[in-house]
Order: structure tokens, then C-alpha cells, then sequence
């Protein structure tokens, strides 16, 4: 009986082998690469609102404070949306015509609320909390990215758990220092040329020099940083931030 | 299992049952033989059935983790279906779809979303009401709470108030009202009534009637009243099939008025409950106040003495498995036994003769006792006892000179205290006889509850226009013309008296969801003020009658906040009982009485359609979705009755089926019927189950009659008893142990409870621990190095098992928090049950007067938490604080940390038992907690969400005192994280703290010598422990473990 396959076969069954296993490979690479795309977590993606809302205008334009309008983010858990009439409070007054501000106008109007679509998204079984970290030294740039550049609002963040632990396992990237840094969208961190000083023992920080913000005083120990990390890690330690063990813990976002 | 009557689930024949039957004769030839001292469950358990061998093994019976409903198994199906579930696996990978997000027009000034709100209101209740706080989440009621600073209260609950959270939300509820089935609105049913007013006004109302349940609120009385005066011919009747009759009726006897005696448990030595449940639930009124008072002399943590309980009962309720001495009766023989303590004791009464020896023995021992402590005693009559009883329990008290110190009478809580049994009577004879041209029948279900022989659904037919104002659709409104759909008491304003007097305001949380109507407006269409809110008629009476001077608005303002109304508290009355002993007409020794009871889940059957309560195991007797003929292990095998049988009982020519339950404790010859089952028109969940024990119940014999005959029919009723699932094995923590049966009981009596009477605990503070358990092994005894838990906060529970009344309103409070499911009756029966918490029962003992201890059991949360390592996707795992974590999302399903827990507290969702269909369910879920989905296994967290606001309350509070001082700190304190299950219970029976701190409650308890881990020898470390039981009976009767006078420690002698 003559051989069935000819010498050529066992080139074949080797090659074969080989372009399985890069099928398999490229296909767990592909599928990898796919759920951490912004097709699925819909980072950057501008979705439809029902008021093509500028922050860029708002926040850079006019200037207002991300607290004017996302009112409970220093005491509760919800930033806040704000209500019709916060939006009103102006826009009674300015571009009272505009074809745009009609849906905010008719919900006044008529009692209505007005449906936003969810931007940042986050699973029914997370529990984020947004007064522990703004009380904690986390400023909103850090997660919701330079807001006051974006004419339609989009998520920064992919807000998959591997970017909040990325965050949670090493804080002192982003923490900054109470107060106005934590609101300033546009706040890049301390360098060379902008310093920030913090009085040692309480945790009193400036961003114009050694002075304590509200009585004007100097510093006593006064503190000098020109780097993220090293004001990051001295903001950790006088915050009390949690070390990373327990705030990686899975109950601390999941229960 | 063939004769099961929906075959919803498919369930292979357990080895168990494959074999013939134990019929309860065979169980009581093989229990003669058996001696010494055991801890056991059930039955099953005591015989060494084989089939419960398995139970014990398997968590769950045989065939329960079969697919549902279909020929095919669960393996087989997994064949079928392994290629597409792999593609499904695929899904997480795709998009989340968009969600809105809604805010509002104009955000209320005093909302800021995601912090709950907490405001002060009560809950009325036919005992007294109940003064509670709620939770608001964004307006919602999310979770109910006793008032803290009430006294009635002291921060506690019962099951009643935190179940009726869910009636709220309930989707049965009535959401339109009609006339003879036909859509009408309130509007219309206005204009009716002025209609009939006109009429009626030449008559002065005389065909006008007026049927409420018992009125425990002052608005509303006044309300009823003043349209009584404009109708002088009108009549007003209430009724509530569980009623005060027998105790009033006594009080009019006793004193020639209305008075309720009040208890102050606190200053009492000895207890002698005569078939009364006052630790039972709040089917006694005051049982929140009374428990917590009673266990405060029997936490053994003060200089008080401990007091002793004696409990003669017709039943096995809770108040009875917590007696140190408790003598099973007959309830138609107590009224004679309580003539004979009262002769006894020098007060007249009927001498002791035709009591057998043991009671004889138990009477002299009681009597002794009393006197012994006279005038620090409580004698307390059941409410479902005669009025005789009460009148000798009276007398008794006076006797004892307990009158003034122990018990005190005041006037009673009810506006207008009435007999309601004679009530009824007359209502339905002028019904029949046609003089009534208006009934309208302010909530309650007369036509289901009423007695049976009255006809009250006949004779509605008779009546010129019948309206009933509800918030269901129950078995009234069907026979009634009108239904106007009422309000739930969250919904409205009220006011109402506790048991002591006390008023409250019923302050509403949330507009009507329905649009319903309440009691206040109902009764207003008849006054001159038709138009009169529920709030104007709160704030007239006030107005008019609050007894506090200054601002009245101020004052509302200051009543609500406190949830309080100043100086309305009953006054104390100082009657003097009069008249002699009354006349007792015995039962014959062998005639078979019928006890009717009310549910200790549904009460008189208000609460069927209440799924909390319907899947809440009734205490001690661990039944649930169903009533049973409860009786003893006697009268059932000396019948040939099995258990599970359908027996036909007849009382006064009336037929009544009902499965047979045996309860040990019970006395023989006596049957307890729960009321309030075999609703027809109860809604979706409490539609046909159970057995209408109203059926039997007729005016002449509405608490105890007696059964002509009963008959064994060929039929039988599966009931879903879950005493024998969940079963913790002794084995494995006594090497020693070869088999499983009376040894293996023994390992049980050594680990999980643990006992000693009060005069070896004296001896030996420490008798939870030394040779006789198995000790906990060293803390360096391992392996692997231990994980440091020195630091920060280490949260651990503490049980006090003496504290522990087995109420199970910790088991509602910790369903309520945390969203769990309810699975339904088929999977209970299948061991599926979704509580997190459940009250374990051990009995030991006679079988035929066990004691009972109760054990409440939920996740350990131990520090070498066996169910972490065994998990492959690590969805369970332990955080710093020591929480044994679960991790819903990461859980696939596979169950091995479920069979690796000695403590079988992990609850699997072998199906979608949430629901995330229904939308009036939705607001009600604590938005804090995640709602499970199918495949995923549960557990106790500690309440972790409770913890985690506490924790970011208090580090956000430290942020702002640093402002001032940049060394301030602020830690989370000791009682500011209050578990549900801690938060509901009335004896302050759990506490949860911060095992660190030396000075948080939890330590001080957890460091008392009684405290111990159960299956701790294992080296399990749990978080949980409990405080052993120490138990105070009277030696001269023997306790009653079967061994009079013995150990309580090691009554077998010096064996292991």
C-alpha cells in the first residue's frame, strides 16, 4: 500500500501547528486589546445629549467652578447633576433665544426633567464615592481629564478596574493639595518653575510661597516641591491616605 | 413528592424517602431506648434516621441542584449547551449600553443625592404602635428602624414593623377603588356619601355602621366620634379577629372598668408566663419594651440578680424554650392550674388535686418561689388564654403583692376599649335583620376573619350599600359594593398610642403611591368637614387636645422630631381587684382541644401577601409559607398520624384539612391552629397556601374549642420545614469520633452550644472552655505565617446567647438592608432559602419538654476562612479589617466555598431570584447594596456598606477638624456602625464593633470567660462569637434536659 501522505505532509503538519498556535495567540491578543478599546469602554466618545453642553465654555470660558453646578461632590457620593433650574439662573437672563437652550427652557417650563445619557458609566456593582476623594487630595482633572478643553464632554478614563487600581495601588501620582488645585482643571502639578510649598505637620499647602493661605503668615518648616511624586508622597502620609493594601481591598468599591 | 401539587421542580426521591417511611410510632419504640443528654435539630436527627446522615453531608437534598422543570439534568444540559455558553462567555466583552441620567427641575433645598435621609413615624399596630425611624433614600423608604429615643422602642424592632416596608412596594396592592367592579374614584364615592347624608340626616344616621379595626389612634376617634354626634343613631363596631376580649373582659370582672395591666420585667426576680408569648413577638403588646427589660436580668453583666422564667403553655413558642422551668398544659387545663398556684399561694381558688405528680411537683416548686419573691414577681396571662385565666393571674399578682411594684394597671391603649367579639354579634344580627343602610368597613378582612358561624359575607348582602376602604383587594372587597383603596401608614398622616399610652404622630414618607385614600379621610366624608386632610385632622386635634403649653406649630414641629407627644402616657390606676376566684369548667383528660393562634409570620393574615414573612421560619417550629395541626409526638402517634398527613378536625360541626406538624413541647391532646393562612384573594404570594383555621373558628369558642373528631384522610401536604437544612456536622471537629449518631451529637453539644446553670457558672466562670470542648488550637499552630491584624480596625461580632428571645427580626432587618430575595415555597422545601441570617434552634432533652436554645448564624467571617482558598477565581477573599469578602462579579458559580463552610452560610442563586422585573420593587432596594443575579454566591458582608459610610463619614469629618487643628483624628466610634441585624434586635443580643479597641462594647464582651467560637477547634478564627448560655432553673422541679438535679455542664457524667 502506498504511503498516503508524502514526505511534503510532515511540512505541512508542522506548519500547520505553528499557524494554529499564532491564530490562537493573535486571536487572545485581539480579544485583549478589543474589551480595553474605546469601542467598549467608550472612553473619549462623545454621545448624543439632548443639550450639546460646552464645558470648554463654561469652565475656560467663563470661568465657573466645577462646584457651581456638581454641587454635592464635597459631601456625598453623587457629584450632582444639576438641576433645570441651575441652568436657568443664568439662562433666564443670557441667550434667552437660543434655539439650542430650548430643551432647558421647555423643561423648566413644563416641569420636565431633562435626559442626560451617561457618560461615565460605571457598573451597577461599583460603589465610587466622589467625597472621599475630593476630601483626600484627588482633584476632578484626574479622572474626568481637562474638561475645561472639551466643547462636548467625553470620558477621559477608560474607568476599567485595572486604571482605579492603577490609581489606588500608587496615589501619590495624582493626590494634589486641598483646596483650589482640586478644582482647577488646567493644574498641572508642581515643576521647577511653579513650585508648591506645604508647612510640615499640617499639611497647609500654597501654590504662591511659603505663606499659609489664610492668615498670610509664613510657613514655619516650609517645604518645597517641584516634583509630582515627592509632594504626592508627602500629601499621602499627611492626608492619611490609606495604605494601598486596604484601599485596593475589593470591599472597598464592591459590596 | 408524588403528590406534589404544582410539580414545579422536579426532585429525585432522597435515600430517605426511598425508604419506608419513620412513621412517628416507630420514632417514639426507637426513643424510649435512648439515654443521655443530646443536642439535636429534629426527629430525624434523635432516631439517627439514615437520610439525615446525608442531609448532614450534602447542604442541600438530593436533587437540588438539578435544572428546573425539564427532564434534562444539570449535566446533561451543560453537554447540550457547552459550545453556545463558550460563545456567551463572549458578551463581557460587549459595549454597556447608554444609561440616562435624570435631574431634576427644581432639586428640593434640603436634598443632596446619595445621603439618606432619616425621619421620625410610627407604625400603628393592633397591640400598640410602634414608634419607628425610617430611612429615605432620595424620598424613598428604604429600611425601617425602631426610634432610638423612644422608650417603647429603644432603637429596636419586630418583625412586623420591618417586614411592612415591603407592603408598601407591594405590586398587589390596590392601585383603583370601584363600585360593584366597575372604575370609580373618590370623587364619585364623595358624592355618594353626601348623597346618603342627606338621607340619613332625618333618621339621625340609623342604618349607618361603622366597622374598624381597633382604633389605637386618637385623630381617628375623635374623627368617628364627632360623626357620631351628627348621626346619634349611627354605631360604630371594631373588630380585629386577634383581639384584647379575654383581658379586657377580665378587667371588667376584676375592677368594673377598662385596664391594662402593664409589666416591669426589670424589677422582677421570677416570671411565671401562663401561655403568654411576651417574648415571642409583637403579637403581644409590648414586646419590644418587655423583651428588652426581661433580658436585661439575664445578661449576667450588672449586679442584678438573674431572674428566673417559668412558663406553663399550650404551645412551644419562644417564650417558653427560654423558661428555665416550663411545664407543657393543655390551654384549657391552665386557668385550673393557675386556680391551684392562687390557692396555693392563699388567695382562694380551687385546691391541686387532679394534677399529675410532675405538675403537682412543678406547682409546690412555683408556689414557693412566688412567695419567696412576692412582690418581685410577674404573673403574665396569655392574650390567647380566658378571660378566667386573666382574672386568676390578677389575683395572683395581688396576692403576691406584685400590684403597684411589679405589674402596674393604667388605662388601656385603645381609644375606645370595646368587647368585640359581642360587637360583631350585634353588627351582623342588625345586618341580618336589615337595619343597616350603610356599612363602611374601615380596613381589616371581616368577611375571611370574622366567626364563621355569624355569616358575615351572607348578611352583607342585606346591607343597603357596604364600602370598604383597603389597601388590598382581599376577600371584602370581592363581597363588599365599594372598594376605595387605602394608604400604607408611610403614606399618610395619623397619629397613634403605643401599648402604654403613648402617642406618636405617623409622620408620611412618601405621597400615596396610588393615589389611595386614608381611615381619616374616609370618616371625614361623614362629618361636616368632608373636605378635612388626614394632616388638619392630626394638627386639630392637637390643637385641641395636646397637653403642652407655648407655640402650637413649634410644638408639632418638636413632637415629630422626638416622635413623641408629651404627657400622653396612661396614667397609672390603682384598682383593687374584687370578687373571689372564678369558676373553671374543666376539659375532659381526653378530649382533644384546638388552640388558634395568631401567625407568628402573617399575625391574623394581614401580612399573607408579605413574602418577608411568609419565608421567614416561624420560630422554634421552623415552618414556612404554611400553617400546620400543630401537635405533640403523642397525640399524633396514638392517632396513627404521620407527619405531613392531611387531617380532618372537626370543631362544632365544621370541617377544617390541615397537614400535621409534630412540635415537641407541645402538651398531648391539644392542637395549635395559626390563623390568618388559605387566603384566596391575598394577591400573588399569599394566595392558597396554608389552611383557613377561621374556617373552624366560631363566635362561641374563638381562642380554644374543642375537636369533636378528627380523621385521617389518605392525602398528604409536603411542608417547608428548613430545621433539617443547614445543618452544622459535629464530626469533623472531634477526631476522636468514630460514627456519626450519639457520639456525633455529643461533638455538637461540646462545639455549638454550650451551657451551664447558674450555680456552676458561679462555681466556674469558665465553663465554656477546659477539657470537656475541643479548645481552639494555638495561634502559632500553623503552616503559614499569620496575617497581622493588630492593627486598625478588626471588626468581629459578639452573640449573646442568653439575650437571644428568637423573635427573627433580625432575619427580616438583614433581608430588608440587603436586598435579599425571597425563592418561593418549592425551593425552600429543596433547601434554597436566600436569608443571610437565620436563627438556628438546638434542642435538648425529654422530647416531650425539650428545651430549645437559639442560635443566630450568619457568615463567621473567620480569620482561616475555609470557603477563600478552595475558590479558583478568587471571589471570596479576605480584606485588612478581617471581612471575609465576596466579590458578586468575579463569582462563577462553582460552589465549592459553599461546601467547604462548616457553618453553611453561603447562599447560592441557583436561579433569578431577584427580581429586576417588577418596577414598584425597585425603590425599594437599599441602593447601597448590590442586587445578585443568578449563579452567584452570597453571604453576611458585616454590612460592609454601612461600615464603608461610616468610615468615609468619619475620615471626610477629619478633614475638617484639621483645619483647626492639623493633629485632630477622628476614627470611626464604637456603636457609630450598626449592623441591621444588631439595629432591629430588642435584647441587644448581637453586637458588632471594632475588636481592636479595647474599650468598644464588643471586646468587653468577647473577652467575658463565656465567650467561644463555634467549630473554633477547627482553626477557623471566626470574627463571630458567642457568649454561652446560662440557664437558672429551679432544681427542685429538675430541668429538663431529663436528668433532674444533673450537670448542666456534663450531665452524663465524667464520659469524654
Amino acid at each position: 500500500m502506498p504511503q498516503v501522505f508524502n514526505r511534503g505532509a510532515n511540512g505541512l503538519a508542522r506548519m500547520s501547528l505553528v499557524i494554529l498556535g499564532l491564530v490562537v495567540t493573535s486571536l487572545a491578543l485581539t480579544l485583549n486589546e478589543l474589551q480595553r478599546s474605546p469601542y467598549v469602554t467608550k472612553q473619549g466618545e462623545r454621545l448624543e445629549q439632548p443639550v450639546p453642553f460646552s464645558h470648554q465654555h463654561h469652565v475656560a470660558g467663563l470661568g465657573l467652578d466645577c462646584r457651581y453646578c456638581h454641587t454635592s461632590v464635597e459631601n456625598s457620593s453623587f457629584a450632582g447633576i444639576p438641576p433645570t433650574k441651575t441652568c436657568m439662573n443664568c439662562h433666564s437672563e443670557i441667550w434667552t433665544n437660543a434655539d439650542i437652550l430650548e430643551p432647558v427652557r421647555a423643561s423648566y417650563r413644563n416641569n420636565t426633567p431633562i435626559w442626560w445619557t451617561k457618560l461615565h458609566d460605571l457598573p451597577d456593582y461599583v460603589y465610587f464615592n466622589h467625597e472621599i476623594h475630593v476630601n483626600k487630595g484627588i482633584g476632578c482633572a484626574s479622572c474626568h481629564g481637562p474638561v475645561d478643553e472639551m466643547p462636548l464632554t467625553y470620558a477621559h478614563a477608560s474607568l476599567q478596574m485595572e486604571w482605579c487600581l492603577d490609581c489606588h495601588r500608587n496615589p501619590a501620582k495624582n493626590i494634589r493639595p486641598r483646596g483650589d488645585p482640586i478644582y482647577n482643571i488646567g493644574w498641572k502639578g508642581p515643576n521647577g518653575e511653579h513650585p508648591v510649598y506645604c508647612e510640615d505637620g499640617t499639611g497647609n499647602c500654597s501654590l504662591t510661597g511659603p505663606y499659609d493661605q489664610l492668615t498670610g503668615q509664613k510657613m514655619k518648616n516650609a517645604r518645597e516641591f517641584v516634583d509630582q511624586m515627592s509632594m504626592g508622597k508627602y500629601l499621602v502620609a499627611q492626608y492619611h491616605v490609606r495604605p494601598p493594601n486596604e484601599i485596593q481591598s475589593c470591599e472597598t468599591c464592591h459590596r | 413528592m408524588e403528590n406534589h401539587p404544582e410539580n414545579l421542580v422536579q426532585i429525585k426521591p432522597s435515600t430517605a424517602s426511598s425508604k419506608p417511611k419513620l412513621t412517628l410510632a416507630e420514632a417514639r419504640e426507637r426513643l424510649s431506648s435512648a439515654t443521655g443528654k443530646r443536642y439535636w435539630r429534629s426527629l430525624e436527627e434523635l432516631v439517627d434516621e439514615p437520610g439525615f446522615e446525608e442531609l448532614l453531608e450534602n447542604e442541600f437534598p438530593a436533587g437540588a441542584i438539578e435544572y428546573q422543570n425539564s427532564g434534562v439534568s444539570r449535566r446533561n444540559f451543560l453537554k447540550l449547551m457547552g459550545g453556545s455558553m463558550a460563545l456567551a462567555g463572549l458578551t463581557a466583552c460587549t459595549r454597556q449600553p447608554d444609561e440616562p441620567i435624570v435631574p431634576y427641575v427644581r432639586q428640593p433645598e434640603d436634598l443632596i443625592p446619595g445621603i439618606p435621609k432619616f425621619f421620625a413615624t410610627t407604625m400603628p399596630f393592633p397591640t400598640g404602635a410602634m414608634p419607628l425611624v425610617v430611612r429615605s433614600n432620595e424620598f424613598r423608604p428604604t429600611k425601617i428602624e425602631g426610634n432610638p429615643q423612644h422608650p417603647v422602642s429603644h432603637g429596636a424592632t419586630d418583625v412586623f414593623a420591618q417586614a411592612s416596608l415591603l407592603d408598601l412596594y407591594d405590586p398587589d396592592r390596590s392601585q383603583n377603588s370601584s363600585y360593584r367592579g366597575e372604575p370609580r374614584n373618590w370623587s364619585d364615592f364623595h358624592a355618594a356619601v353626601d348623597q346618603y347624608k342627606v338621607k340619613a340626616a332625618a333618621s339621625g344616621g340609623a342604618g349607618l355602621r361603622f366597622l374598624t379595626e381597633t382604633v389605637i389612634s386618637p385623630t381617628l376617634a375623635w374623627q368617628i366620634q364627632t360623626v357620631l354626634k351628627k348621626f346619634p343613631s349611627a354605631k360604630w363596631y371594631q373588630w380585629d379577629p386577634v383581639n384584647r376580649g379575654p383581658a379586657r373582659a377580665a378587667s371588667q370582672t376584676l375592677f368594673g372598668q377598662y385596664a391594662e395591666p402593664l409589666y416591669k420585667f426589670d424589677a422582677a426576680n421570677v416570671v411565671l408566663s401562663m401561655d403568654s408569648e411576651f417574648l415571642s413577638g409583637a403579637q403581644f403588646p409590648g414586646f419590644v419594651r418587655y423583651s428588652h427589660d426581661f433580658v436585661a436580668r439575664r445578661k449576667l453583666a450588672n449586679d442584678q440578680p438573674m431572674n428566673r422564667l417559668y412558663v406553663v403553655e399550650s404551645f412551644h413558642t419562644t417564650t417558653g424554650a427560654l423558661a428555665d422551668n416550663r411545664l407543657p398544659m393543655r390551654a384549657s387545663d391552665i386557668p385550673a392550674f393557675a386556680a391551684a398556684l392562687l390557692s396555693m399561694l392563699g388567695g382562694g381558688g380551687s385546691g391541686s388535686q387532679g394534677f399529675t405528680d410532675e405538675q403537682q411537683k412543678f406547682l409546690q416548686a412555683l408556689a414557693k418561689d412566688l412567695k419567696a419573691n412576692a412582690g418581685a414577681s410577674i404573673v403574665v396571662p396569655g392574650e390567647q388564654q380566658s378571660a378566667e385565666l386573666h382574672v386568676l393571674a390578677a389575683q395572683i399578682n395581688q396576692a403576691l403583692g406584685n400590684i403597684g411594684k411589679t405589674v402596674v394597671y393604667t388605662d388601656p391603649y385603645e381609644l375606645v376599649p370595646s368587647d368585640q367579639d359581642a360587637g360583631m354579634r350585634e353588627l351582623i344580627a342588625d345586618m341580618k335583620a336589615g337595619k343597616v343602610d350603610m356599612l363602611a368597613i374601615v380596613e381589616g378582612n371581616p368577611v375571611f376573619n370574622a366567626p364563621v358561624d355569624l355569616d358575615f359575607e351572607g348578611s352583607l348582602d342585606k346591607v343597603g350599600a357596604s364600602v370598604h376602604l383597603s389597601s388590598y383587594r382581599n376577600e371584602t372587597t370581592r363581597a363588599a359594593q365599594w372598594h376605595l383603596h387605602g394608604t400604607h401608614y408611610l403614606e399618610t398622616w395619623s397619629d397613634a398610642r403605643a401599648y402604654d399610652g403613648t402617642c406618636s404622630l405617623v409622620q408620611p414618607l412618601i405621597a400615596p403611591l396610588y393615589g389611595g385614600h386614608s381611615a381619616h379621610e374616609l370618616i371625614a366624608l361623614f362629618s361636616d368637614t368632608p373636605e378635612m386632610t388626614p394632616y388638619e385632622a392630626v394638627t386639630t386635634y392637637w390643637r385641641q387636645n395636646g397637653k403642652a403649653s407655648g407655640d402650637f406649630d413649634a410644638n408639632f414641629r418638636k413632637w415629630l422630631h422626638d416622635d413623641i407627644i408629651p404627657n400622653t402616657t396612661s396614667a397609672t390606676r390603682t384598682p383593687s381587684p374584687r370578687g373571689g376566684a372564678p369558676a373553671i369548667k374543666p376539659l375532659d383528660k381526653n378530649a382533644i382541644e384546638v388552640v388558634f393562634r395568631p401567625d407568628p409570620s402573617i399575625y391574623d393574615g394581614r401580612y399573607a401577601n408579605n413574602a418577608w414573612l411568609q419565608e421567614c421560619p416561624k420560630p422554634v417550629i421552623r415552618l414556612e409559607w404554611d400553617n400546620a395541626a400543630m401537635m405533640s409526638l403523642n397525640t399524633a402517634a396514638n392517632h396513627g398520624f404521620n407527619q405531613e398527613d392531611i387531617i380532618q378536625i372537626t370543631v362544632d360541626g365544621r370541617t377544617l384539612e390541615a397537614p400535621v406538624m409534630v412540635v415537641y413541647g407541645m402538651p398531648d391532646n391539644s392542637i395549635t391552629l395559626h390563623l390568618g393562612y388559605g387566603r384566596e384573594f391575598a394577591g400573588r404570594v399569599g394566595n392558597g397556601y396554608g389552611f383557613n383555621a377561621y374556617g373552624i373558628r366560631g363566635s362561641k369558642s374563638p381562642i380554644v374549642a374543642t375537636a369533636e373528631k378528627l380523621d385521617k384522610t389518605e392525602d398528604t401536604y409536603k411542608l417547608a420545614i428548613v430545621q433539617n437544612f443547614t445543618l452544622i456536622d459535629a464530626k469533623a471537629s472531634d477526631p476522636n469520633t468514630q460514627s456519626r449518631s450519639v457520639q456525633g451529637s455529643e461533638a455538637l453539644r461540646r462545639d455549638i452550644i454550650r451551657v451551664a446553670s447558674l450555680d456552676e457558672y458561679k462555681k466556674d466562670p469558665h465553663f465554656a472552655h477546659g477539657e470537656l470542648y475541643n479548645e481552639d488550637p494555638g495561634y502559632e499552630q500553623t503552616l503559614y505565617p499569620n496575617y497581622d491584624y493588630s492593627r486598625g480596625y478588626q471588626w468581629g461580632m459578639a452573640v449573646d446567647m442568653n439575650s437571644c428571645v428568637g423573635c427573627n427580626a433580625c432575619v427580616i432587618a438583614c433581608q430588608a438592608e440587603n436586598n435579599s430575595p425571597v425563592v418561593g415555597k418549592e425551593q425552600v422545601k429543596i433547601g434554597r432559602d436566600m436569608k443571610w441570617l437565620r436563627i438556628d434552634a438546638y434542642f435538648t432533652g425529654d422530647l416531650h419538654n425539650p428545651r430549645a436554645f437559639f442560635q443566630p448564624m450568619f457568615c463567621q467571617h473567620c480569620e482561616n476562612a475555609p470557603c477563600e482558598p478552595v475558590c479558583p477565581v478568587g471571589a471570596t477573599t479576605h480584606s485588612p479589617e478581617g471581612l471575609n469578602v465576596m466579590v458578586y462579579n468575579r463569582c462563577v458559580g462553582t460552589r465549592y466555598c459553599l461546601n467547604n463552610c462548616p457553618y453553611k452560610v453561603r447562599r447560592f442563586n441557583f436561579m433569578l431570584f431577584a427580581d429586576y422585573e417588577t418596577p414598584s420593587l425597585k425603590p425599594m432596594r437599599n441602593p447601597d447594596v448590590t442586587v445578585r443575579s443568578r449563579g452567584v454566591m452570597e453571604k453576611c458582608t458585616y454590612c460592609v456598606q454601612r461600615i464603608n459610610a461610616a468610615r468615609i463619614q468619619a475620615e471626610v469629618e477629619e478633614v475638617q477638624m484639621q483645619q483647626s487643628d492639623p493633629n485632630a483624628k477622628r476614627v470611626i466610634k464604637d456603636g457609630e456602625v450598626l449592623t441591621a441585624c444588631q439595629q432591629a434586635c430588642p435584647t441587644e443580643a448581637l453586637v458588632f464593633g471594632n475588636v481592636n479597641d479595647p474599650n468598644s462594647k464588643v471586646t468587653k464582651i468577647k473577652t467575658q470567660p463565656r465567650n467561644y467560637g463555634v467549630l473554633s477547634d477547627i482553626n477557623t478564627r471566626p470574627r463571630t462569637t458567642y457568649i454561652a448560655n446560662v440557664v437558672n432553673p429551679n432544681m427542685e422541679i429538675g430541668d429538663r434536659t431529663g436528668a433532674p438535679g444533673k450537670s448542666y455542664i456534663n450531665p452524663a457524667g465524667a464520659e469524654s
